[in-house]
């Protein structure tokens, strides 16, 4: 048996951490749709916030193995915040992000307390019986929000004081593209850390981790409210993109299309809810084009087969077909 | 001298069923005592109850004179108080060396950080590393664990333990499954364990229960039915009773 050295396991957890080429090509592809498609530049922003909502849910669904059915709560709330706060008569686009994000954060964490104690079907009640309570507070108190007429009269300043929303959205997908490199970046340095190490030790083993002296629940805790917060930041987009929030953003539909997203695009990878935004939006666009009544057919038709041929999604698929090199 | 570990008047029942009964006994430092009894006489009950998984009916858990009876199961760890698992409780899709550094980070604290990444932290990598190949496993280190040797993901299960730095370890049956031939590294790494470290452990093979411990405590039916040298439980009538008759009905 041969003996290593301390130095080479250094250089090898280092190693698989570094930008692979593809992740490179995949940030440059974004930009293509400036010049390929600028008429699509609407559709494009809306697939970059759905990404950023996407990777907030891999933290906790991938990473830390948490599933939630609720989470487009977060989503409402930063959506319903900024509009709210534009609303008003503040509408400075990053500040109301900010706000956007706190907000969701803090109603992450206060519902982080029961979220963390229960797990498997209890947990995807609860998450679900969260979600159900903000909508109908929502819809109730239509002199907030506007209930089934969604919110009026949100207007956005200028980001950064130059740049206006235009009709063409070409702000509006330079603005949520700038976030969602700015969300992976971030997601990216957490899952290397310790704390991101801690979540893949509960995912794999959860009663494993008081006898090695750390609380789970503090962990999960800590990754619930960080993901709420960044979903938050992608309600918020959607809210000052399109200058309009409505309760759907709330909706228990929308929680269930992030996980189908998630499912197609493969969990715990960082890239896999980004894909799997992108497949879904864009063959939502194409499919509601040729047939607007029966295309969640054709969601459902894709979904079983991804499940039942590539098990870990998309990206798991093609993970399988190139061996890591690190491994 | 204070003892390392102590249990005083410990009482559990899961309904009718008595599972631990007025159980007292004291880990003196750098003590290696073994646990053994029939199946179901609640030896693992007693190490769920001393590490916090199980909280008593009655009765106290000291460490080092100090009361932890009510202290959630990862302060346990915090003061000193380790164990490892009869049957693997490891994390399959991990590497020993994140495993172990996880364990490491834990310890000095920085398991909670973010924001850098765990290479980062070349001490608690280190750290982890020489853990590790204390024990042999560093040509494995970056093997995912569900692919490591049986005998390898026992020793494992120590590592995560000592990368917790305990003064008190118990271990639940460290050799279980592991044949007499690959046992070796096993051994020689049980004997290895620094003298100050006190040691219970449960075990079932006597030959090992011979080679390791100086003190062994028998339980039966959730009690504590005798404790003693290994000569003298060797000769113990009532021990011999137990292990016979429980012979003669398996």
């Amino acid at each position: 048996m041969s003996h290593t050295r301390a130095i080479d396991a250094l250089r090898h957890l280092a190693a698989r951490q570094r930008w692979r080429p593809v992740e490179v090509a995949f940030w440059v592809a974004t930009l293509l749709p400036f010049v390929l498609a600028p008429a699509y530049l609407t559709l494009a922003s809306q697939i970059a916030i759905t990404a950023i909502f996407a990777v907030s849910l891999d933290l906790i669904v991938g990473y830390a193995g948490l599933v939630s059915l609720g989470h487009a709560t977060f989503f409402g709330l930063g959506a319903y915040t900024a509009g709210l706060l534009a609303k008003a008569g503040w509408g400075e686009p990053l500040s109301g992000l900010l706000l956007a994000a706190s907000v969701a954060g803090c109603f992450g964490w206060l519902t982080g307390f029961i979220v963390v104690r229960v797990r498997h079907l209890a947990l995807i009640m609860i998450t679900l019986g969260i979600g159900l309570l903000l909508y109908e507070v929502a819809n109730r108190e239509s002199w907030l929000t506007g209930g089934n007429d969604g919110l009026q009269g949100v207007v956005i300043w200028k980001l950064l004081g130059r740049f206006d929303f235009d009709l063409y959205g070409t702000t509006a997908y330079t603005y949520a593209l700038a976030m969602l490199l700015l969300v992976v970046l971030m997601a990216r340095r957490l899952i290397h850390s310790p704390f991101g190490l801690s979540l893949r030790a509960i995912r794999e083993n959860e009663r494993r981790m008081s006898p090695i002296g750390i609380s789970s629940r503090a962990q999960l805790h800590r990754i619930y409210t960080i993901a709420a917060a960044i979903a938050g930041i992608a309600g918020g987009l959607l809210a000052q993109t399109t200058q309009f929030v409505d309760l759907s953003t709330l909706g228990f539909q929308r929680s269930a299309d992030l996980l189908v997203m998630l499912a197609l695009g493969g969990t715990g990878r960082l890239y896999g809810g980004v894909l799997g935004a992108i497949v879904f939006m864009i063959a939502r666009d194409r499919l509601a084009d040729v047939n607007p009544q029966y295309w969640y057919f054709w969601i459902g038709l894709l979904l079983v087969c991804v499940v039942l041929f590539v098990p870990n999604g998309i990206l798991g698929g093609l993970a399988r077909l190139k061996p890591r090199d690190t491994q | 001298m204070t003892a390392a570990l102590s249990a005083r008047g410990l009482h559990k029942r899961f309904g009718s069923l008595r599972v631990a009964q007025d159980i007292t006994f004291e880990l003196p430092p750098g003590a290696r005592h073994a646990l053994i009894g029939p199946n179901g006489a609640g030896k693992t009950t007693l190490i769920n109850l001393l590490t916090g998984t199980l909280r008593p009916d009655a009765g106290q858990v000291m460490l080092d004179g100090k009361v932890i009876t009510l202290l959630p199961p990862e302060q346990r760890v915090k003061q000193g108080l380790a164990r490892t698992f009869q049957i693997n409780a490891l994390f399959p899709a991990l590497d020993p060396l994140e495993a172990v550094t996880l364990v490491v980070c834990e310890r000095l604290g920085v398991a909670t950080n973010w924001w850098r990444p765990v290479p980062a932290f070349h001490a608690a990598v280190e750290e982890a590393h020489g853990i590790l190949a204390s024990l042999g496993l560093d040509a494995v280190c970056h093997r995912p664990t569900h692919l490591l040797a049986y005998g390898q993901q026992r020793l494992l299960e120590l590592a995560l333990a000592l990368a917790t730095r305990p003064r008190v370890l118990l271990l639940d049956e460290p050799a279980a499954g592991v044949p007499r031939s690959d046992a070796g590294a096993l051994f020689a790494a049980l004997e290895a364990l620094s003298a100050d470290l006190t040691v219970l452990f449960i075990e079932h093979d006597m030959d090992i229960v011979f080679r390791f411990a100086t003190r062994v405590i028998v339980m039966l039916g959730g009690r504590i039915l005798v404790a003693g040298s290994p000569a003298e439980i060797a000769v113990d009538t009532a021990v011999r009773e137990v292990y016979l008759g429980s012979r003669r009905h398996g």
